[in-house]
């Protein structure tokens, strides 16, 4: 059975294809791990049956195809993208039992090219948190030296250990401010960002709608650009979807990288960024010199003001997507007498700390008197880091950084001021503002042997140049 | 700008959150934190900058203007916590 461990999506088709295996027996071979690995906590609910009996129709009748990219390929689906009859929770309380009678536009598309659901994996409340720790269903541990007890990252966290520990082969990942990058870098795996509006976000359960973006969380390049290709559409169903042609991601190879400049931002050379890290990113783009890639130094002037301007504008637009949950339509209720107390009670015992904070700071930076100095000013500096990528763009093709100031941190940490954990993201949320594709691409080992990534961030849908990079850095077996 | 208790209680409020008084203060300070952060974005000159609503910037498509019906009465309801006759259930709102 070991000789599956390092299967990709792109090895698992082929022995399909060569009847080196059956999906049924690659299916059981991932739901076996998934129990074995029970303490790593990816999932909050497993889907076997669902699994299996796909895996069967399509041991049956397998027809791998352009269209079917995914054909018999087990996955991990994060648990904010709406599954059909199969619970929803979005890692919190409120959403506890909460079953959608509609499918979501990207788990849709997985379905349709192949693709087989495992389980649903777990997530910060609410995609909120870059930890996992915010979960009312528990905290994810990071596989990367399990004796440490180390968080996989956040929010995608569920899904970035279950990948790096085996538990799938490809998983799904939501990206506000971070939320696919910053666990992939934390777990040594690959996590792709695409432009927003590339994945529809139709039954993807809303955090921020103007920063959230579904993406990819694979062992290798590409198979994110695999993967990514079944989960693109335009969809009518989502008002923000892109009509931009789509192109084939897995002919980035044709790409020549001679002709490409590479840009390093020295705004990204912030304090507390770990030299281990910092000494990797400046190697790297040695490597690209070498390769014969220009790199040249670019100016993001306002990345030290995209945290904050996203501290305002993710809350705001959190605190009005959350006013659904009202315990009437759907989720949890607590009762009472009157409608307000209804409201009151059950939101207060359905959401986490962490989410009622967000809600708070988003309801009073939208409130009368407030509104123009925080929100608006947020949105000004979001017209400024867009500016700034823009006028960078001038000079290079693609932006190459760390993706976190550091490696993955113990449980525990962290936890008592919120400011601390929000500055995981700092070097990942200046591109979700500004609604750019980016990777994180592992990037070696710090001298404890735990992973970090660069992060590759390119113009809009430009995503096979980003992938072509990432393809390069992957081959430097760093 | 710093917010007090008052401020606390008032923003729950509109935010239908019930906050126990002994978390209040808590809640103040941990705003305060954020607030007093984020207010580094006054040291930033934006009075030529236009907000950025969304970085979406192709043409939004209208739908046809057409009855279709998706979704179904008992699906919609399937997962209210209370429910009568076809309709959701509330506490009595009118006297």
């Amino acid at each position: 059975m070991s000789s599956h461990e390092g299967l990709t999506i792109k090895s698992t088709i082929d022995g399909y294809k060569n009847k080196k295996f059956s999906c049924e027996e690659i299916t059981k071979y991932f739901l076996d791990n998934i129990i074995k690995q029970k303490q790593l906590n990816c999932f909050i609910t497993e889907t076997p049956e669902i699994a299996i009996r796909v895996a069967k129709n399509i041991d049956n009748n397998f027809c791998y195809s352009s269209d079917k990219c995914m054909e018999g390929i087990p996955i991990a689906m994060k648990d904010l993208f709406c599954t059909k009859g199969v619970r929803t929770t979005a890692g919190s309380k409120i959403l506890e039992n909460f079953k959608p009678f509609y499918e979501s536009t990207v788990s849709e598309n997985l379905w349709n090219a192949g693709a087989i659901m495992l389980g649903k994996s777990n997530l910060d409340e609410f995609a909120m948190g870059s930890a996992n720790t915010t979960s009312f269903y528990g905290n994810v541990i990071n596989p990367i030296k399990i004796e440490k007890n180390l968080v996989p990252g956040g929010s995608s966290g569920g899904s970035a250990a279950a990948v790096a520990g085996n538990l799938c082969i490809a998983a799904t990942g939501s990206d506000t401010g971070g939320s696919i990058r910053q666990p992939a870098s934390f777990c040594g795996i690959v996590g792709m960002k695409p432009t927003y509006g590339r994945c529809s976000r139709f039954g993807m359960i809303a955090f921020a709608s103007s920063l959230d973006q579904a993406g990819t969380l694979t062992k290798n390049v590409q198979d994110s650009s695999i993967m990514l290709q079944a989960m693109c559409s335009h969809d009518p169903k989502d008002s923000t979807s892109s009509k931009n042609n789509i192109p084939i991601f897995s002919t980035f190879t044709d790409i020549d990288l001679k002709k490409k400049k590479i840009g390093i931002p020295l705004e990204y050379q912030i304090d507390g960024l770990n030299p281990v890290i910092k000494k990797r990113w400046e190697e790297v783009s040695e490597y690209f010199k070498k390769k014969g890639t220009e790199v040249v130094e670019v100016s993001l002037p306002h990345t030290k003001y995209a945290l904050p301007a996203y501290y305002i504008i993710a809350p705001a637009e959190a605190s009005a997507n959350l006013a659904r949950y009202d315990g009437i339509r759907y989720g949890y209720r607590e009762n009472s007498d009157s409608l307000d107390e209804l409201y009151e009670k059950t939101r207060a015992k359905g959401f986490g700390p962490e989410v009622k904070r967000r809600i708070m700071i988003g309801t009073y930076v939208l409130s009368a008197g407030y509104y123009d100095a925080y929100y608006i000013k947020a949105l000004k500096i979001r017209q400024l880091i867009y500016n700034d990528f823009d006028e960078a763009f001038k000079k290079c093709d693609l932006i190459l950084t760390p993706t976190t100031p550091n490696v993955a941190f113990a449980i525990g940490e962290k936890q008592n001021d919120p400011l601390e954990m929000y500055l995981n993201d700092v070097l990942t949320v200046p591109a979700s503002l500004a609604g750019l594709p980016a990777i994180s691409v592992p990037a070696g080992l710090n001298e404890d042997g735990l992973p970090f990534g660069l992060q590759i961030i390119s113009k809009p849908f430009d995503e096979k140049l980003v992938f072509k990079a990432a393809k390069f850095i992957e081959d430097l077996h760093l | 700008m710093s917010i007090d208790n008052s401020t606390v209680k008032k923003i729950a409020k509109l935010s239908k959150l019930e906050i126990d008084s002994s978390s209040e203060s808590q809640m103040r300070d941990e705003l305060n934190n954020i607030l007093e952060w984020v207010d580094t974005l006054q040291q930033v000159n934006t009075d030529k900058t236009e907000p950025m609503l969304s970085v979406f910037n192709e043409s939004m498509t209208l739908r046809e203007d057409k009855v279709k019906i998706d979704n179904d009465q008992d699906d919609i309801l399937s997962n209210a916590p209370e429910k009568n006759s076809g309709f959701f259930v509330v506490p009595k709102v009118i006297e």
